[in-house]
């Protein structure tokens, strides 16, 4: 749900990396806030395990310039990928405006992406909202490794609805700036239609 | 989609200024309120030190985890929680089901004294948030982006 305010002029909209777990999403908020400059994000909060698993959300503030005189900031989240923290995604999602899939190429983790995927589905319309409409930008992470699926394949299990969709190795950042950039415009173009 | 929240400069006004006398009146360090999702709405006190959208988004990610954990007791949401620190402690309550009201004070005050405050303040807030959303919802209301262009969305990643 975005937060339109006329009197400090600024449009705030909430974006989620979902995906299963150890598929890359924090990695993908870690590499937009390193190349960030520093007056253009916040502090990024992780709240991690010990072992640095997601336990319940990564969130980084990000500014993306001006729109008519209309500040436009993203807050950018994660969710914990693992199966049993289902309850925490659903809380995650509340109020999202637009969600980046991100999903690991590998060969072995395809049924881990599709138990996502569908995962997200019923935690969206148990919100109100349904994946079909939602802005959404699927990305294909892990591309790097050896024993990944075609993209054709991704495409195919993943991608129904046709949506804009990137290949990614997020630590080095292929693809993460172009997944961000694309998600953030569907979530202003949707705005703008008034949804 | 669900529409999204429209602050006007009316309403914002109003709501600053609550906030404003809960702090002289809890005599509060911080006062700030946040919508459910995590968007900071309005901030009074010495709030200029503190990272306050980390606030707004980890007060909302709590306020969430609660009300998980109140549904889970047959419970619909805890309205109210306090947290208390060795030196600071936090207060936070739901105001008309939708924003949250955070005071965060210290030895100056005390939970009681907060806790009537906060009270007052909630009517007050709840009065302004109703006017909001009938704003909002009146027929004939454009969207607030309607007059942006797709070139100007554009631009916004042209660099």
């Amino acid at each position: 749900m975005s937060f339109i305010n006329y009197s400090s002029r600024e449009i705030n909209c909430k974006i989620v990396y979902y995906g299963p777990g150890l598929c890359g999403k924090t990695t993908n908020l870690q590499y937009v806030y390193a190349r960030t400059s520093p007056e253009a994000k916040g502090k990024m909060i992780s709240l991690a395990t010990e072992t640095e698993r997601t336990l319940f959300f990564d969130f980084l503030p990000l500014s993306l310039g001006e729109i008519r005189g209309f500040k436009t900031r993203f807050h950018l989240y994660t969710v914990p990928g693992q199966v049993f923290y289902d309850a925490s995604r659903k809380l995650i999602l509340k109020g999202v405006d637009g969600v980046v899939f991100v999903a690991d190429s590998q060969i072995e983790r395809m049924e881990a992406n599709l138990e996502s995927v569908e995962n997200l589905r019923i935690n969206l319309s148990e919100q109100g909202y349904d994946l079909n409409r939602i802005p959404y930008v699927v990305q294909y992470n892990k591309r790097d490794l050896p024993n990944v699926a075609t993209v054709e394949e991704l495409h195919r299990l993943l991608n129904p609805r046709n949506v804009p969709e990137y290949q990614a190795v997020a630590p080095t950042g292929v693809g993460v700036f172009d997944t961000l950039k694309q998600v953030a415009k569907l979530v202003l173009t949707e705005l703008k239609r008034g949804g | 989609m669900n529409p999204g929240l429209v602050m006007y400069e009316e309403e914002f006004r109003k709501i600053s200024g609550i906030c404003d006398r809960l702090t002289r009146d809890a005599s509060a360090k911080v006062v700030f309120l946040v919508d459910k999702n995590g968007q900071l709405i309005a901030a009074a006190g010495q709030s200029q030190d503190l990272d306050t959208t980390s606030l707004a988004s980890l007060t909302a990610g709590n306020v969430a985890a609660m009300g998980g954990l109140a549904k889970l007791i047959g419970e619909s949401e805890f309205p109210s929680q306090f947290h208390e620190g060795a030196h600071e402690s936090i207060h936070m309550s739901i105001v008309g089901g939708k924003v949250v009201l955070v005071v965060i004070f210290d030895a100056k005050s005390s939970l009681g004294l907060v806790r009537l405050r906060v009270r007052k303040a909630s009517d007050e807030l709840a009065r302004v948030f109703e006017q909001l959303a009938r704003r909002q919802s009146a027929p004939g209301t454009p969207s607030p982006l309607a007059e942006i262009t797709d070139d100007d969305i554009d631009n916004l990643f042209s660099a």
